[in-house]
């Protein structure tokens, strides 16, 4: 975009990248905030129908979809405590830790071919590894509210959020392995075509560690049945027992923002991301199957793809927190070590044991083969804008294909 | 001076200014602005915990640093394993200070003096060290190929891929895989040491509790108390 502004419109560089820059993240925080305000309405509304009731109903008309928004006025209006004990500086920091770094990760997501804030070469990585700082946040709430009840709270979620990283990035190697790179544009991209393309149904093995993946997911982002943080019953509200108006809400924000990261990323790593189960697209001849050269319309189809297939995520987590009752702290415990964990290995190994000796899968039909895939990175790199060194990148494709033969 | 200045024609005087700005220095300054001060404000806090938040700035704006520079790998591994495992620094932190005799670490005079020698002394040996290098002393962007992990990858199960091809007459490049297999080696070594160290041992004598409990003779040790996970103590309701 930038490029499209210096050169069309004709606007000095800094302005041009400046203004790409606010764009990016003003469509992220939107995404962010307004899937907060759409998903507290859905959670309502799922939450009384699988209790048996209904829900708000009279708020912004028939299904009261205006809710949220009458919550946040009234978030608003709320007055603002701090305990008298409370540590000022942490406890004011808090909330705005976890919501930067929920909204940190967004920066690598692509939500489609190259409609990515910033595309990272090791975007998997980097948005695993700032989905585990979300976590700061919480546990200097949790120390700087002077109630035991908080400090409980973190306690219980630093040692959740620090277990389940390990199945969690042992489940993200997977897809990272079968596409050969990091970049989640690339491993979006090899998945492009028919449903059966996708990587939850490359082989048994991933079928079976998405769901392991999702679990896991679903544990690092604290909710229910993994909410020991928070858990009402025991911990009154757990870390956030002390906060309240705004502050509160950014905590909230934080949460729908991860709930909805991971879900994004489970979209790209598993279910094809931006390609639909069908490539209408390519069928209507609207896009010739390259990516890159894509009309902007079908990569705004991709967009909504995407947004279908996280938000999908995001109801099925609403649906099995309704569902399922509170682990145990041990049983939480138990959950990532004794099974999380071990499928996770056994998984992985049985991965790549197939991508050794059935390398095209059951459903061959369509997938790159193994070599392609292998040399995926460089088609990759040498698509990006900075790759001038056309050499030495003729070389280092003349080596990998020796190391292929 | 950079590309930015070329396209400073019939731009108004701000404009011009804001143009003219090496905007990669400038946010090269802030980010290492906030590493040191960062770094200072550790030294400085007596609260254990706001030294850890101090320092978990600090290594955030390092890891900025290797994003400026492109270098995408180590700085997503420095948010990884430095900032977060920091974080395990933090819980231990508010672990202890939960207590209200350790919230305030007070330094003597007499450390600060030795540690402010000491600081002192390798701040001059690292900044001479700097400076005698030659080619860093002007500034300058290296013109390299687009950085990716995969030549790290390559390199590290064996192959390498970011070098040229070797020829016949020269000897043959390794990669790493030596390297890494020892040191995988060395910390899943180190992790079952961890594991065997935290185990639940089983008591040879009873507690004064259980003795207290039950009638003589001393029942043997409950097979509970040696399975109960060590994340207990988390519960808040236990023993």
């Amino acid at each position: 975009m930038a490029d499209f502004l210096i050169d069309t419109i004709g606007m000095p560089a800094w302005l041009a990248w400046a203004t790409t820059a606010g764009v990016a993240a003003f469509l992220i925080l939107n995404v962010i905030a307004g899937g907060a305000l759409v998903f507290i309405w859905a959670e309502r509304k799922i939450a009384a129908r699988i209790q048996d009731r209904l829900g708000p109903t009279r708020t912004g008309g028939r299904f009261g979809w205006l809710q949220s928004l009458a919550d946040g006025i009234k978030l608003l209006a709320k007055e603002d405590l701090m305990p008298e004990g409370a540590d000022t500086l942490l406890f004011r920091l808090a909330p705005y830790v976890s919501f930067c770094a929920s909204f940190c990760a967004f920066i690598a997501l692509p939500f489609a071919f190259d409609v990515v804030g910033q595309r990272l070469n090791v975007g998997v990585f980097f948005v695993i590894a700032v989905l585990g700082l979300e976590v700061f946040g919480v546990i200097l709430a949790g120390y700087a509210s002077a109630s035991k009840w908080s400090l409980f709270g973190a306690m219980r979620e630093a040692a959740q959020v620090v277990s389940y990283e390990v199945p969690l990035g042992m489940c993200v190697v997977v897809p990272v392995m079968l596409a050969g790179s990091m970049d989640l544009v690339t491993i979006g991209e090899k998945q492009a075509g028919w449903m059966t393309n996708w990587y939850l149904f490359h082989d048994p093995f991933t079928f079976v560690i998405f769901w392991v993946y999702f679990t896991c997911a679903v544990a690092s982002v604290n909710r229910a049945p993994f909410d020991l943080a928070e858990a009402e019953s025991e911990l009154v509200a757990g870390f956030h027992t002390e906060y309240s108006g705004l502050r509160w809400s950014f905590f909230f924000m934080a949460e729908y923002g991860s709930m909805f990261l991971v879900s994004g990323l489970a979209a790209i790593l598993f279910l094809g991301g931006w390609n639909g189960p069908i490539p209408v697209a390519e069928l209507l001849g609207w896009s010739d199957g390259v990516a890159g050269k894509a009309p902007y319309a079908v990569r705004l189809l991709g967009c909504g793809n995407l947004l279908l297939k996280a938000s999908a995520g995001v109801l099925l987590m609403m649906w099995i927190r309704w569902t399922l009752p509170r682990l145990r702290i041990d049983q939480v415990m138990t959950t990532c070590l004794k099974y999380c964990t071990p499928i996770a290995a056994v998984m992985f190994a049985g991965v790549m044991l197939w991508q050794l000796f059935l390398p095209g899968g059951l459903t061959a039909a369509g997938r790159p083969r193994a070599a392609a895939v292998r040399e995926g990175w460089l088609e990759s790199s040498s698509g990006s804008p900075a790759a001038d060194n056309v050499g030495s990148d003729r070389i280092h494709r003349a080596q990998i294909a020796g190391v292929a033969e | 001076m950079n590309p930015l200045t070329t396209c400073l024609v019939g731009v108004s005087p701000p404009a011009a200014f804001l143009a003219a700005v090496d905007w990669h220095g400038m946010l090269f300054l802030l980010f290492a602005l906030i590493a040191c001060g960062g770094a200072v404000m550790v030294a400085l806090t007596d609260n254990v915990v706001r030294m850890a938040l101090h320092l978990v700035l600090s290594l955030a704006a390092t890891a900025g640093l290797f994003f400026l520079a492109g270098a995408e790998f180590v700085g997503s591994m420095q948010l990884m394993i430095y900032v977060g495992g920091t974080l395990v620094l933090l819980v231990f932190g508010v672990m202890l200070t939960a207590q209200t005799k350790l919230v305030a670490l007070r330094t003597p005079a007499a450390d600060r003096v030795v540690a402010g020698i000491l600081a002192a002394a390798l701040l001059a040996v690292l900044v001479q060290s700097a400076v005698s290098i030659e080619s860093w002393r002007r500034p300058g962007r290296a013109e390299t190929q687009p950085p990716t992990a995969t030549p790290i990858g390559m390199a590290l199960v064996g192959v390498r891929v970011d070098s040229p091809p070797e020829t016949a007459e020269s000897r043959p490049r390794s990669g790493y895989l030596l390297p890494f297999e020892i040191v995988s080696v060395h910390l899943l070594v180190v992790l079952v040491g961890a594991a065997y160290l935290a185990r639940a041992k089983r008591r040879k004598t009873p507690r004064p509790i259980d003795i207290l409990a039950s009638a003589d003779p001393p029942p043997p040790p409950p097979a509970a108390s040696a399975d109960r996970p060590a994340t207990s103590i988390l519960v808040g309701s236990d023993t």
